[in-house]
């Protein structure tokens, strides 16, 4: 990567009570990036960002921005500005002196910062609002001042703290698109810290997956997706089939395992393999058909189906196969009539390519 | 929102114990001196009466109040308790503040600390103020120890301010606190990253946003340093009386009940001026939820 705008160097947090909030975190990141901090919540990923910001000191490590050292420098003098989770809008002023706030305490002329709050404002489509007080706007609106107060001040990095976590799900969406298209017209890097991972998926160009305080994996979307590192990962992004598998041995990128319901099949990895693996399968990777499915190198097994829930476009299909193990399906509803075609109790096959399942040993 | 009116049995249920309290403890007697302030003692048999009052016959008690010395102790009044509000109000607000980013463990402790001295009657607390300020008390018995020059402040208005600060700022720091801890620390974390320095955050979101409490710190402090009596008596001296010291001796010793009841009554229109500025600063600074 040529010279990251954030780079993060073996950081960690200590909160006084002990507690271990951050554990060891490298992170570098491009200039332009729209990067996500994704993991379930206590996972430390908002310390991470105040730390960015300046609001937490790591106990340990460095935090560079735009090639310098932070280390020493307050978060009134950083280059980051910050969207709160509760937005943190100053109800004592309008909108107009909240956006302007941060160019007339750094002493930014009056008439510029007037002209940029008010280019600000068109940017976040609010300069029809700008005399109003924040208790007279809706969530959608204060968060928006938010973003305009932040984006005034023209930092080398936006951070964003569960930005739609206090939207309803349509203003969510929209939202959504809009972040990503302010990113893109104003080229800044964009850092947001989220839980839900269908936020990370669709908005960011690389994410990073924490859990208890590490990093799991820093990757794009569909790497996640199709290639997480651990189980943790497999887990918490997307519905995952993790199978427990006994490793026989190991033949060049293939390993020989004996997995529970499966039995014994050969699955490709790069990784050198201990005697412990998971297999994981994503639902809509599994293949369900009423005869036997044709294909010698295709994974196939018996099972009977449990529960069938109908979301619509797909249907969740829950099938027990042998050794007390189950496996989900997503079957696509490619026809009106007939629902997904299966019933509860339909004894049929299960198949699956060698190749789509993934032997993870983390 | 109207919810007497929706449950109008339970609203005069709760209603009239407190009314009636008000009515027979407040308004009656509130009424009777207002009455009085516009009366003057019977002459019964060429004697003064004790018991008996020409009801509204003058206004010559008005006009004897508003004469220069009783301007002067109403003028005192009104200055000593604004500068022992202002002296309440730069100790109590960090002092608030301090409690407030204790640890939560600790904070019930500091607050018991605090309203300690209520626990004791507020003359003896008095008392042992005299006991530390006077020529030979443990002030300048300290002052004395580490060879510094002696004071001698009581019976002087340092002292009678220094008591009503003493007394009364518990009423400043309590409001504070709560409004305080209240306040969404997010709204300061926001200005400090968006450029501003501590001093301006404190100027320009702090203050503003704890400006409820101090209004009430104020008024708690303020209205009853107004009318106060004791600590004037005691640390300032048969000189240094207040306008409360002299209403106190004209219930009291003088035994001039109307006269009594028309300095009263311009204390309590100075009261309701204070109150009018605040109310209408308020409303300037809209908004901003009192």
């Amino acid at each position: 990567m040529t010279d990251p705008i954030v780079s993060i160097r073996n950081v960690s947090k200590r909160f006084s009570g002990g507690v271990m909030a951050v554990d060891n975190v490298s992170i570098d990141i491009a200039q332009n990036e729209f990067f996500a901090l994704l993991g379930p919540s206590g996972c430390g990923k908002t310390t991470l960002l105040r730390m960015i910001s300046g609001l937490d000191s790591p106990t340990q490590g460095q935090i560079m921005i735009g090639g310098e050292d932070m280390a020493l420098t307050p978060p009134n003098l950083r280059p980051t500005n910050m969207v709160f989770q509760s937005y943190a809008v100053f109800p004592h002023m309008t909108v107009m002196d909240n956006v302007s706030y941060g160019l007339r305490v750094t002493g930014v002329a009056a008439d510029e910062a007037k002209r940029r709050t008010i280019e600000a404002l068109e940017m976040v489509k609010l300069e029809h609002l700008a005399e109003r007080k924040p208790d007279q706007m809706s969530g959608g609106q204060r968060q928006r001042v938010a973003l305009a107060r932040a984006l005034v001040k023209r930092p080398k990095v936006l951070l964003l703290d569960e930005p739609l976590s206090a939207l309803d799900a349509k203003l969510r969406d929209g939202m959504r698109l809009e972040l990503t298209r302010l990113q893109e017209t104003v080229g800044i890097t964009f850092i947001i810290v989220t839980h839900d991972q269908d936020e990370a998926l669709s908005m960011a160009t690389r994410i990073a997956v924490m859990d208890k305080g590490a990093v799991q994996q820093i990757a794009t979307p569909a790497e996640l997706y199709e290639q997480p590192r651990t189980r943790f990962v497999a887990d918490f992004i997307g519905k995952v089939n993790l199978i427990d598998a006994a490793v026989l041995g190991q033949n060049g990128k293939t390993a020989n395992c004996v997995a529970a319901g499966l039995g014994k099949i050969e699955v490709g990895t790069d990784k050198t393999c201990g005697d412990k693996a998971t297999i994981a399968i994503r639902p809509e990777k599994l293949k369900l058909s009423t005869a036997e499915p044709k294909g010698a190198s295709l994974i196939k097994t018996k099972a009977t189906i449990r529960d069938v829930a109908y979301y619509g476009d797909t249907s969740h299909v829950v099938a027990d196969i042998a050794d007390g193990q189950h496996l989900d399906i997503n079957v696509q509803n490619n026809s009106r009539v007939g629902g997904s075609g299966f019933d509860r109790g339909q004894k049929l096959w299960v198949s699956f390519d060698p190749q789509d399942a993934l032997l993870l040993t983390e | 929102m109207d919810y007497w009116k929706d449950f109008r049995k339970v609203f005069f249920t709760l209603m009239t114990l407190g009314s009636f309290w008000m009515l027979l403890f407040f308004v009656v007697p509130m009424g009777f001196l207002f009455v009085l302030s516009f009366s003057s003692k019977a002459i019964v048999n060429g004697e003064t009466s004790i018991l008996d009052y020409n009801y509204f016959s003058t206004i010559a008690n008005y006009v004897d109040a508003a004469g220069s010395s009783y301007l002067v102790l109403l003028g005192r009044a009104v200055l000593w308790s604004a500068i022992a509000t202002i002296v309440c109000l730069l100790l109590a607000y960090p002092l608030a503040f301090a409690v407030c980013f204790s640890a939560p463990k600790w904070r019930p402790i500091l607050l018991l600390l605090l309203i300690l001295p209520f626990w004791i009657n507020l003359l003896i607390r008095t008392y042992a103020l005299i006991q530390v300020l006077r020529t030979n008390g443990f002030l300048n018995q300290a002052l004395g120890f580490f060879h510094l020059p002696q004071t001698d402040i009581l019976f002087g208005t340092s002292a009678v301010i220094m008591g009503l600060v003493y007394v009364y700022l518990p009423f400043m720091v309590l409001p504070l606190y709560s409004t305080i801890e209240k306040l969404d620390k997010s709204y300061l974390e926001a200005s400090l990253d968006l450029g501003a320095s501590q001093p301006r955050t404190f100027w320009s979101i702090t203050l503003p946003l704890t400006m409820p409490g101090v209004i009430t710190g104020i008024i708690l402090v303020f209205i009853p340093c107004l009318g106060s009596f004791l600590t004037s008596d005691l640390l300032g001296g048969p000189n240094n009386w207040m306008i409360g010291n002299a209403i106190q001796n004209q219930f009291g010793e003088a035994n001039n009940w109307p006269f009594g009841a028309a300095l009263s009554f311009i204390l309590m229109y100075a009261t309701f001026f204070v109150l009018f500025v605040r109310a209408m600063l308020t409303r300037r600074s809209k908004g901003v939820d009192a």
